[in-house]
């Protein structure tokens, strides 16, 4: 079933029936796991290079042998699919179009972790992609290879049981212990770390958290063996990657394409160019809290993780959005800022008041209202959330607005007046006689 | 109108508390169900979900007030839904927004005054490949242009 770059989407027709995922092979990597021990299915996880696909880029093997040993307490397995990130949209394609080898891949994790439920939490919006999720579910537990026929099914003593959980609205329960939070019911506020989900998770018990796309790039991993797997794409960012691509293309949509590919031959042969032939102004890499590149500095750049750190930016969730010469960055900064403000949860000071001072700040610039010193402001802002608070949403929020407003700064300069002039004292104090504003800008 | 789920919905609001370690967390299941009965999530419907969940009606307005999904107040019949976050600003969403909310006369996160309609200008729904998209209820649609969305909504009543 497996040939690189398809393998989390191998191109076979209907493979979200589970005949015919069986009919390919299905759930024969998990009998070939079954076949070793646990610690040796975390070690060719390990081996194969694989790091998650949530954002983060985690060693996923590193991830799994973090779980403690031994089963006095129940374990628990989460997998995200919030996937809320704006400019992803690839597991989706996975509950749409290959559900079961997610399903495997749990049973794989599961298995090497010693782990006796898992949660597939999907966003609300994805209302039809849940009913999917649930019908594959549905369909594995009646034909005995998910729940407790699995030791009829596979032999060996081990079962799971798979819960889909539908969310309800609110980006930041894709942040890990936020989507505890909200699984348990509670409202949805990230915790602190330590203790860490490995030691105190759901229900205070050790849990792992790991994107759909990374559990669902486990079977392929068992298939074609480690080294195999390890062999394909760049080095330090191995396997194939979803690229969830974007924006001003000719062909937007889901790409499985090795990591390290180059990202002028994504837009320009897979996606087919940009509309009109216009040059590329900018580039954001994987999802919106990613650093945009330049148009300028595309050329010859690869996307995996290791590639794109020295460029300031990350993989992210490989959601390419591409702008072309013809976009008002700063409208798409404020956007971005408004949406950050927007799914901020509150809890902590430098994230709920900073995301929405940028925001004001950019709409500020986005009126004409602005003068340059409030770049320097706006940054001074962003500085002051970045690293400060609970959860990464703080940094999500805080890095494109500093990378737009590096490297294209001269166009928000061109939208701020070069200084601000205030009226002189005594028409300020003229003013106040008429109860109108203190002090004006011109 | 009474606020109570049938016998068969009890049944399932039992079969969703047995499906987690503790029953709390089939709080947002159930909301669900609640919001899909009757509309939207009224007091007196968070109320009954606190008591057939043995959950405080404090705790069940807390979480139904964290996620926008959950409606606090009545929505249209028919709910629109317009991304404008980026991948469908690029591709037109905000004039699409702009224009459904002209052509239905009613204000962002509110029903229009018959409700058959309600707007809501939402964030990335992870349909950015088929920018731009709206959502109507819980069907999407991408890849619309404003004469797709016109005669959508012409479609619906
Ligand atoms: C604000 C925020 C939102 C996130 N949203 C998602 C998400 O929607 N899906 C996801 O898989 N990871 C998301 N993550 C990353 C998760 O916290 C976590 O790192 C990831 O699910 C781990 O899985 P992986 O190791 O397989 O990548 C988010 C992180 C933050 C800080
Ligand atoms: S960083 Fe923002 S989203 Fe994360 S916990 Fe703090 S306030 Fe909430
Ligand atoms: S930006 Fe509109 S669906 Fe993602």
């Amino acid at each position: 079933m497996y040939t690189s770059p398809h393998l989390v989407l191998p191109r076979i027709d209907n493979l979200a029936d589970i005949d015919v995922y069986m009919a390919n092979g299905g759930y024969q990597q998990y009998r070939k796991a079954l076949g070793m021990t646990p610690d040796e299915v975390i070690d060719v996880v390990k081996k194969s290079g694989l790091r998650g696909r949530g954002g983060a880029c985690f060693p996923t093997g590193l991830k799994w042998s973090f779980m403690p040993k031994g089963n006095d307490k129940p374990k628990y397995l989460a997998i995200n699919g919030d996937e809320s990130e704006p400019g992803s949209f690839k597991d989706r394609q996975i509950f749409e179009s290959n559900p079961h080898q997610l399903i495997e891949g749990i049973l794989i994790a599961g298995y090497a972790m010693g782990i006796e439920k898992a949660f597939i939490y999907i966003r609300g919006e994805y209302h039809a992609w849940v009913d999917m999720m649930q019908r594959a579910v549905d369909q594995a537990y009646a034909k005995g290879v998910v729940g407790s026929a699995m030791t009829q099914t596979f032999g060996g003593s081990y079962t799971i049981d798979i819960v889909v959980h539908k969310g309800a609205g609110a980006y930041i329960c894709g942040e890990e212990t936020s989507l505890m939070n909200s699984l348990e019911g509670d409202r949805a506020y990230p915790r602190y770390k330590p203790p860490f989900p490995a030691n105190k998770g759901l229900w205070g018990m050790p849990t792992t958290i790991n994107n759909v796309e990374t559990i669902a790039t486990v079977p392929p991993i068992l298939a074609i063996g480690a080294d195999a797997y390890a062999a394909i794409g760049a080095p330090g960012h191995t396997g194939t990657i979803l690229f969830g691509v974007s924006g001003h293309v000719n062909k937007p949509g889901v790409y499985e394409l090795e990591t390290g590919t180059l990202l002028t031959d994504i837009i320009y042969n897979h996606c087919g160019g940009v509309p009109g032939n216009k040059r590329i102004k900018a580039i954001i890499p994987g999802g919106s809290s990613m650093p945009p590149l330049r148009g300028d500095e595309i050329d010859g750049v690869r996307m995996d993780e290791e590639s794109l750190k020295p460029l300031g930016t990350h993989i992210g969730t490989a959601g390419i959005m591409v702008m072309d010469e013809d976009t008002d960055l700063v409208k798409v900064t404020l956007r971005i800022a408004h949406f950050y403000h927007h799914e901020s949860c509150g809890q902590c000071t430098p994230c709920r008041e900073g995301c929405g001072w940028m925001e004001k700040i950019l709409h500020r610039i986005d009126h004409g209202d602005a003068t340059v010193q409030d770049l320097d402001l706006l940054l001074s802002v962003a500085g002051n959330i970045e690293g400060n608070t609970i959860c990464a949403l703080g940094d999500a929020a805080a890095w494109p607005v500093q990378g737009f407003v590096r490297k294209f700064r001269d166009e928000f300069e061109a939208r701020c007046k070069p200084s601000r002039s205030f009226l002189s004292l005594n028409v300020v104090h003229g003013r106040r006689a008429t109860a109108s504003t203190l002090v004006q800008s011109t | 109108m009474m606020i109570e789920f049938t016998a068969d919905e009890l049944h399932h609001v039992e079969a969703l508390k047995a499906k987690y370690p503790d029953s709390k967390a089939a709080i947002m299941p159930v909301l669900w169900m609640a919001q899909k009965k009757w509309g939207w999530l009224s007091e007196d419907v968070m109320q009954y979900v606190g008591s057939v969940m043995n959950l405080p009606y404090a705790h069940v307005k807390g979480v139904a007030t964290f996620y926008t999904m959950y409606f606090k107040k009545p929505m249209g019949k028919h709910h629109v839904q317009v991304c404008t976050n980026v991948s469908c600003m690029l591709r037109g969403g905000t004039e699409i927004f702009q224009a459904v909310k002209e052509r239905l006369g009613c204000e962002n996160n509110s029903a229009t005054a018959d409700g058959t309609f309600s707007l809501e200008e939402v964030e990335c729904m992870g349909a950015c490949g088929g920018a731009p998209m709206i959502a109507i209820n819980e069907t999407f649609h991408e890849n619309v242009t404003m004469e797709k969305v016109n005669a959508l909504l012409d479609s619906l009543r």
